[in-house]
C-alpha cells in the first residue's frame, strides 16, 4: 500500500513539477521540434503523393553541410548576416535537387524506395564527411556563425499563460519560427486546394487520376522535390540557426524520428507537426531536468537516472510508437507502389 | 562448349551487374575527387583519382601485411554481409547490423574480460557466443514487433542502432568500465582474444567468417527452415498455402541476422580491438548493406563482396597518407554502387548488356514499406 | 431515328494482345444520339477491351472510329473525355477517403483565387446534375461510406460533369441490387431524354432486354449479331453469346458415386472488399463424382473455393470431409486429411516463379519425409524432391528443360501442369479445381480433363469450378449455377442443357 500511494505521489510531482518547468521547456521543445517536424512535413508530402522517402536523414545531413559550407566561405567577404541567409537557401536548393534524384529513382526509374533511400543516406555520409575533411577541418578557422534568434521582452514574457506560447514561438531563430506558419499552410494546401487534391488522389488511387487526364508521375515529382526542400530547411537549422558548426552524422537519427511523427500525425502537417513536438518534448526533459532539478524524492529519482537512458529516449519511444500506432493508421493507400502506366500497345 | 567456358559464361551472368556497377562507381567517384580537388590547398589534379586508387589497390594488396589487414577487414564484412543478405532473402531490411554488432562486441567485451584468466580454449567460444546471443536479442526485437505489429524494420533497427549507443554506454559507464584507462573501457580480455594463426593479426575469427559464409548456404538452400525463409520472401501467399508461418519465419529470421550481427561484433573485439568503447564501431555496419546488395545476397557472393570492401578500408588509410584523398571516399564508392545497382537498367546501357531473358527478378521485391506495398526492384524490359 | 451519321463508328477494330489471344477481330459498331445501346457478351468476349479503345486505355492494332461522321484518334482518356466521351468502369475509379464533390471535379476542379479549391460550388453543380438526373447526393459524403449504387452514381456525376455525350458503363450492374439497378436504369433513360448516348456493357440478358433500345452481341472477338430488344428474346440472346462452338467433347463415361465426402453447409463469407459474398451456401460432393459448378465469375465461387481450402476465414456455416469438422482447420490440416487445390491465379497461390519445377512440385510437403528428413526432420532430401519431380513431370507430360529449370520459365499450360501434377496426389479424398485451364493451349486443355477424370474414377471427389461452360458442361456429373453468392440451381448431367444454364447464369432464375 505504501509503495502504490509513494508511486502516485510521485506521478503527482512530476505532474506538477512539469506544469512549473513548463515555460522554461516550451522553446527547449520546438526548437528541438524544428528539425523533426520539418523532416516528417517533408515526409508527408512524399508519402500523401504515394513516395517513400526514408532517405530524409541523408538530405537533412548533405542539406546542414552544404549549407553550412556556404556561410562558412562566404561569411568573411560578404558579412555574416548576408552569408547565413545565402547559405539557407544554398541548404534548401541541396535539399531540392537531393528530391530529385530520390524523384527519379522511384518514379521513373521505379527502383525499390527503400533501398533509394538507404542509398541517400549512406551517399550523404560519405559526401558531407569526405568533403568536410577535404575542406573544412583543414582550414580550422572559425564557424559560419549562427542566426541570431529573436528574443521577446520580458515583460510579454512573463503574460500568465499566454506569455509562455508566445515565448515558444517567438523566441526562437527565423527557420523555427516559420515552422509553426509552413504546418498551417501545408495542412491548408493539403486539403483545400487544387495541388492538395490532386496530390491525395495520386497517393491514394494513382489510377484514378491517371483516367481523368492528372498526370502521376509530374504530380510525384513536383511533391517530392517540394517535400525534400523543408528536409533541406531542417538541414539549414541544424548547422545555420543551432549549432554554428558542422560534425559528421551531426543529424543522429533525427530523420527517422521524423518519419515515425509523420506515421504518428496519420499523414497530416499538423499531427506531423503535434509528432514532433512530442519526440521534441522526450528530448527536452533531459536537458531541463540537469538545469532544473526538482524538489524532493522526484529530484533525486529524476537526477539518479542516468543521462545515457534521457539521450535513448527519442529513439525508445519512437520505437514504442512505431510498434503501437502504425498497424493501426493507415498510409495512403498507393503509399510505396511505383506507378506504371497501363501500356497502350 | 568447354566446361571452362560455360562456367565462366554462369558467372559472368551473375557477377556482371556487380562487377560493371563497382566499376561505374569508381568512375564517377573518379569526379567527384577531381571535382573537389579544385577546393583544396594542393589544387586541382586531374590524375588525383589515378593516384589515389593505386595507393588504395597497394594498401589492400601491395604487402604480405596488405593482404592480411584486406582478410582482417574483411572478417566482420563477411558476416555483417550476411547477415543483411539473410534478412533480404525473407524479404526484410535489416539496417540494425551497427546496433547488433554493438551489442555483440559489448557481450564479447565484458564477458571476454571476466574469463580473462580461463584457458583459451574455453574463454574465446563463450565469448563469441556471448556476442552471438546479445546480437540475436537485438535482432529479435524489431523481428518479432514486425511480425506482430507490422512495425517497420528499417525505423525500428535505426532506432536501436541509436539506442543501443546511449544504452551500452550507461552500461558501460556505470557497470563495466575496467579501473586504470583514461577512457570508459572494458577490461584486457586476456585469453578470450581469437588466437592469430598468421603473422601478426590474422586470427581464426577469418576462418571462421569463411565458414559460416557456408553454414549460412547450408541453411538456406538445404533446410526446411531456409525454405521457410526464402518461400516467405519470394511469394508470402504461396508460403502461407504451404502451410508456412510468416509470422514465426519474419521473427526466425530477424533474430538470425541480428545473430549473424553481433558475431561480426565479437570478432572484431576479439581478434582485433581487444575491448569496447564507444566508437568501436567504425564503418562495418553500413558496409554490411553495401556488402549484401553487392553479394546479390547470396552467401558466396557476399563472401567476395566482403574482400573487396574489406581491401577498400584495408587500403584506404595508405590512401589518404599518401594522396590525402579523405577516406571517406568509400563511402561515397559506396553509395554510388547501391544506386547502381539499384539502377541497374543505367548500367546495363553504359556497357551496352543486354538483359538476359528471362528476366526473374532476385533483387526484386527485397522490401515492403508500411503500407505493404512492395516494389520490385531491378526494372524488367 | 435521325438521318445525321451516328454519334459514334467504330469499324474494323482489330487488337490482339502480346500474350496471342485475339481480343477483338474486326469488330464493327455504330452508336446514335439519344441511343442506349448494348454490348452484350461472355467474361472475355472482347467488350471491355473494345471499350478500352473508345477511351484511349488500349491502342488499336487496326480500325477507325468516327464521331458525327469524322475520324478520331483517341489517344489516352484526357483526349476521349475532350470528345465528349466519359466511362464508368468495372471497378470504380474512385478515391475512397475523398468526398463526392472531390472525386467528380479531379483534374477540373472548381477554384477560387488560382488554386483554392471551391468546394461549395462543386457540390452545387454536383446537387443540380443529380437532381437532373433523377437522384438525390450528399456532395460532403465520403466515398466509402457510400453503398455500391450510389457510388456508381458518383461515377456518372463524373461523366456528366465532364460533359459527356457518350457514356460507357462496363457491367454496370454486376455489383447492384436489384432496387438499385432499377434506380440507374431510371437515371439512364434521363439520361437519354436529355440527349446523351449509353453504351452499356453486359452479360445479363434480362436487364439488356429491359433497357437497350439496341443489341450487339460479341462472342470470342467477333459480332455475332445485332438486334432490337422487340425482334428477340433472352433464348435466342442466349444462344448468340454462348453459341454452340465445339467443344472438346471428352468422354466422360459413366460416374458412380459413392458416399458423399464433403459436406458445406449454410457457407457465409465476406469478400475482400468485406462486402458479403456467400449468402448461405450448401454444397455436397460424393466419392467418385464431378461436381461442377457454373456461374459468371464474381458471383462467389472464388469465395467458396477460398473457405473451403482455408484461405478465407468464413463468417458462418460448416464444412465437413468425411465427417470430420474442418471449419476452423488450417490449410495444413485439410491437406492431411485428403483436400487439394489448384488455384485459379496460380503465380499467386499455387506456384513460386523463380523456384524450380522440382521445387514447387514438393513445395506443399517440404517437410515431409521423403522430402526432409535428417537431424530432426530439417534437412532437405534433394534426391527424393528430384525422383518425384522426374516422375510427375513424365506422367503429366511437363515439358520444361528439366526439373531444375525456374517454373516462371515454362509455358502457362505447363505451369499449370505442374500445379495439376502436385495436387493430384494418390490418396486424395477432396479435389478442388478452380479456373483450372484458364489460358491454357488446346492440348494441355485436354490433358488435364484426361486426369480430371482419371481421377473421379479412382474414388475421387472432385469440385469444380469455372467461368467457361463448354468445360461444366463436358467434365461435371452434376451441375451446380451460382449467382450472387447463391446456388440458384442443381441440374443432373443428362439434364443439363446449355440454353437452361446459360440463362440462370445470366439471370439468376429471377422472373419478375
Amino acid at each position: 500500500m505504501d509503495a502504490v500511494g509513494t508511486f502516485l505521489r510521485l506521478i503527482w510531482e512530476l505532474g506538477v513539477y512539469l506544469f512549473v518547468v513548463l515555460p522554461d521547456l516550451l522553446p527547449i521543445i520546438l526548437y528541438l521540434a524544428t528539425p523533426l517536424a520539418l523532416g516528417a512535413l517533408c515526409g508527408v508530402i512524399n508519402e500523401r503523393s504515394g513516395v517513400v522517402n526514408i532517405g530524409i536523414e541523408g538530405i537533412m545531413l548533405m542539406a546542414a553541410f552544404f549549407g553550412y559550407l556556404t556561410g562558412f566561405a562566404l561569411h568573411d567577404s560578404i558579412g555574416s548576416g548576408p552569408a547565413l541567409g545565402l547559405g539557407i537557401i544554398v541548404a534548401v536548393l541541396v535539399g531540392a535537387l537531393l528530391g530529385l534524384v530520390h524523384a527519379w529513382l522511384t518514379v521513373s526509374v521505379r527502383a525499390d524506395q527503400i533501398i533509394a533511400g538507404t542509398m541517400m543516406n549512406i551517399a550523404a555520409f560519405g559526401i558531407t564527411g569526405y568533403l568536410n575533411r577535404l575542406i573544412i577541418s583543414p582550414s580550422g578557422r572559425g564557424g559560419a556563425g549562427v542566426i541570431t534568434p529573436f528574443h521577446i521582452s520580458d515583460s510579454l514574457a512573463n503574460l500568465p499563460l499566454v506569455g509562455p506560447i508566445l515565448a515558444m514561438f517567438l523566441d526562437q531563430g527565423p527557420i523555427a519560427m516559420s515552422v509553426l506558419v509552413i504546418v498551417i499552410v501545408l495542412q491548408i494546401a493539403l486539403f483545400r486546394t487544387r495541388w492538395g487534391l490532386r496530390t491525395r488522389a495520386v497517393g491514394e488511387h494513382p489510377k484514378a487520376a491517371d483516367t481523368v487526364g492528372i498526370d502521376v508521375y509530374r504530380q510525384r515529382y513536383l511533391n517530392v522535390i517540394l517535400g525534400c526542400c523543408f528536409a533541406g530547411l531542417a538541414g539549414a537549422f541544424l548547422t545555420l540557426e543551432s549549432t554554428g558548426s558542422f560534425q559528421n552524422g551531426m543529424t543522429n537519427g533525427r530523420g527517422f524520428i521524423a518519419l515515425a511523427a509523420m506515421i504518428f500525425g496519420r499523414w497530416t502537417p499538423i499531427g506531423a507537426f503535434g509528432g514532433a513536438l512530442l519526440f521534441g518534448t522526450a528530448t527536452a526533459l533531459g536537458v531541463v531536468v540537469s538545469v532544473r532539478v526538482p524538489e524532493g524524492d522526484l529530484g533525486g529519482i529524476m537526477q539518479s537516472i542516468p543521462s545515457y537512458w534521457y539521450a535513448a529516449l527519442p529513439y525508445l519511444m519512437t520505437i514504442v510508437i512505431l510498434a503501437g500506432v502504425v498497424g493501426r493508421s493507415t498510409p495512403p493507400a498507393a503509399d510505396g507502389v511505383p506507378y506504371v502506366k497501363e501500356g497502350k500497345a | 562448349m568447354s566446361w571452362a567456358r560455360r562456367t565462366f559464361r554462369q558467372a559472368w551472368r551473375v557477377a556482371s551487374i556487380p562487377l560493371l556497377a563497382t566499376l561505374l562507381a569508381f568512375i564517377v567517384a573518379a569526379g567527384v575527387v577531381i571535382l573537389s580537388s579544385a577546393f583544396t590547398s594542393t589544387g586541382f589534379d586531374l590524375f588525383l583519382p589515378l593516384a589515389a586508387y593505386a595507393s588504395l589497390l597497394v594498401g589492400a594488396f601491395g604487402s604480405g601485411n596488405g593482404m592480411v589487414n584486406t582478410l582482417v577487414a574483411a572478417a566482420p564484412l563477411v558476416l555483417g554481409g550476411l547477415a543483411v543478405g539473410i534478412g533480404f532473402k525473407a524479404g526484410l531490411f535489416n539496417i540494425g547490423v551497427p546496433g547488433q554488432f554493438l551489442v555483440g562486441a559489448f557481450a564479447a567485451a565484458v564477458v571476454g574480460s571476466a574469463l580473462a584468466s580461463a584457458p583459451t580454449v574455453i574463454a574465446a567460444p563463450l565469448a563469441m557466443l556471448a556476442g552471438a546471443a546479445g546480437g540475436a536479442a537485438f535482432g529479435f526485437i524489431p523481428g518479432f514487433l514486425k511480425a506482430r505489429t507490422g512495425a517497420h524494420e528499417v525505423v525500428t533497427t535505426i532506432m536501436l542502432n541509436n539506442a543501443a549507443f546511449y544504452l551500452l554506454g550507461w552500461v558501460l559507464t556505470d557497470f563495466a568500465r575496467a579501473p586504470g584507462f583514461s577512457f570508459s573501457r572494458t577490461g584486457e580480455i586476456g585469453n578470450s582474444a581469437l588466437p592469430v594463426l598468421v603473422g601478426r593479426n590474422l586470427h581464426i575469427g577469418i576462418p571462421l567468417a569463411f565458414l559460416t559464409v557456408f553454414a549460412v548456404r547450408w541453411l538456406l538452400d538445404r533446410t526446411t527452415i531456409g525454405f521457410e525463409i526464402r518461400t516467405v520472401g519470394q511469394n508470402p501467399s504461396a508460403a502461407r498455402y504451404a502451410g508456412m508461418r510468416p509470422v514465426f519465419v519474419t521473427t526466425l529470421t530477424m533474430t538470425l541476422s541480428g545473430l549473424l550481427g553481433g558475431l561480426a561484433g565479437a570478432v572484431q573485439t576479439l581478434g582485433v580491438i581487444g575491448f569496447y568503447a564507444a566508437g568501436v564501431a567504425g564503418t562495418v555496419g553500413f558496409d554490411s548493406i553495401a556488402v549484401a546488395l553487392l553479394g546479390r545476397s547470396d552467401p558466396i557472393g557476399i563472401l567476395f563482396a566482403a574482400i573487396l570492401f574489406g581491401a577498400f578500408r584495408a587500403g584506404a588509410p595508405l590512401m589518404q597518407i599518401e594522396t590525402s584523398v579523405p577516406i571517406e571516399v568509400i563511402d561515397i564508392i559506396q553509395a554510388l554502387v547501391i544506386l547502381f545497382l539499384a539502377a541497374d537498367l543505367l548500367v546495363r546501357r553504359v556497357f551496352r548488356i543486354r538483359a538476359a531473358t528471362p528476366v526473374i527478378p532476385d533483387l526484386a521485391t527485397v522490401t515492403q514499406t508500411w503500407a505493404g506495398g512492395g516494389s520490385a526492384g531491378s526494372t524488367a524490359p | 431515328m435521325s438521318d445525321q451519321p451516328p454519334v459514334l463508328e467504330m469499324r474494323g477494330i482489330t487488337k490482339r494482345f502480346p500474350a496471342g489471344t485475339l481480343a477483338n477481330d474486326s469488330i464493327d459498331l455504330d452508336v446514335r444520339k439519344g441511343e442506349i445501346h448494348a454490348l452484350l457478351g461472355e467474361n472475355g468476349a472482347g467488350k471491355s477491351t473494345l471499350m478500352n479503345i473508345l477511351y484511349g486505355l488500349v491502342t488499336p492494332d487496326a480500325g477507325e472510329i468516327r464521331m458525327d461522321g469524322q475520324p478520331v484518334t483517341i489517344r489516352d482518356p484526357a483526349d476521349a473525355i475532350a470528345r465528349g466521351i466519359g466511362m464508368v468502369h468495372q471497378h470504380f475509379m474512385l478515391i475512397p477517403v475523398l468526398s463526392v464533390a472531390e472525386n467528380a471535379v479531379l483534374g477540373q476542379e472548381i477554384v477560387r483565387a488560382r488554386e483554392i479549391l471551391d468546394l461549395d460550388e462543386a457540390s452545387r453543380r454536383i446537387k443540380l446534375l443529380a437532381k437532373k438526373l433523377g437522384f438525390d447526393i450528399d456532395p460532403s459524403a465520403r466515398i466509402d461510406q457510400l453503398s455500391v449504387g450510389q457510388q456508381q452514381r458518383v461515377e456518372i456525376l463524373k461523366a456528366i460533369y465532364r460533359n459527356a455525350l457518350i457514356l460507357v458503363l462496363d457491367e454496370p450492374t454486376a455489383v447492384l441490387t436489384p432496387q438499385e439497378t432499377r434506380e440507374i436504369f431510371e437515371v439512364l433513360r434521363r439520361l437519354r431524354a436529355e440527349g446523351a448516348s449509353v453504351i452499356f456493357i453486359s452479360h445479363k440478358l434480362d436487364e439488356v432486354l429491359e433497357i437497350a433500345d439496341r443489341i450487339t452481341v460479341i462472342r470470342r472477338g467477333k459480332v455475332v449479331g445485332s438486334r432490337k430488344p422487340a425482334e428477340t428474346n433472352e433464348n435466342e440472346l442466349a444462344e448468340l453469346m454462348v453459341g454452340r462452338a465445339v467443344s472438346l467433347q471428352v468422354d466422360r463415361g459413366r460416374s458412380h458415386p459413392g458416399e458423399v465426402v464433403v459436406e458445406v453447409a449454410g457457407l457465409r463469407a465476406k469478400n475482400d472488399r468485406g462486402q458479403e459474398a456467400l449468402h448461405g451456401v450448401d454444397v455436397a460432393v460424393r466419392a467418385g463424382e464431378i461436381l461442377g459448378i457454373a456461374g459468371v465469375a464474381g458471383n462467389g465461387q472464388d469465395e467458396l473455393v477460398e473457405s473451403l481450402i482455408g484461405l478465407r476465414k468464413l463468417a458462418t456455416g460448416t464444412i465437413h470431409l468425411t465427417g470430420k469438422d474442418l471449419s476452423r482447420a488450417s490449410v495444413d490440416e485439410r491437406r492431411d486429411r485428403g483436400m487439394s487445390f489448384v488455384p485459379a491465379d496460380r503465380h499467386r497461390f499455387g506456384l513460386v516463379l523463380t523456384y524450380s519445377v522440382a521445387d514447387n512440385l514438393a513445395l506443399t510437403r517440404y517437410a515431409e519425409p521423403p522430402f526432409a528428413g535428417g537431424l530432426a526432420g530439417i534437412v532437405r532430401g534433394f534426391r527424393s524432391i528430384l525422383e518425384n519431380a522426374v516422375r510427375l513431370m513424365s506422367e503429366f507430360d511437363v515439358r520444361a528443360p528439366g526439373p531444375t529449370a525456374p517454373v516462371g520459365t515454362l509455358s502457362g499450360g505447363n505451369q499449370q501442369k505442374v500445379v495439376v501434377a502436385r495436387e493430384f496426389r494418390h490418396d486424395l479424398k477432396l479435389l478442388v479445381l478452380d479456373q483450372p485451364t484458364r489460358g491454357l493451349d488446346v492440348g494441355s486443355i485436354e490433358f488435364i480433363h484426361k486426369q480430371v477424370i482419371a481421377r473421379r474414377d479412382a474414388g475421387v471427389a472432385v469440385l469444380l469450378v469455372s467461368a467457361e461452360l463448354d468445360e461444366v458442361l463436358d467434365l461435371s456429373d452434376r451441375v451446380l449455377v451460382m449467382f450472387r453468392g447463391r446456388v440458384v440451381g442443381e441440374f443432373p448431367a443428362a439434364d443439363a442443357q446449355r440454353d437452361k444454364i446459360g440463362l440462370l447464369m445470366a439471370t439468376g432464375g429471377a422472373r419478375p
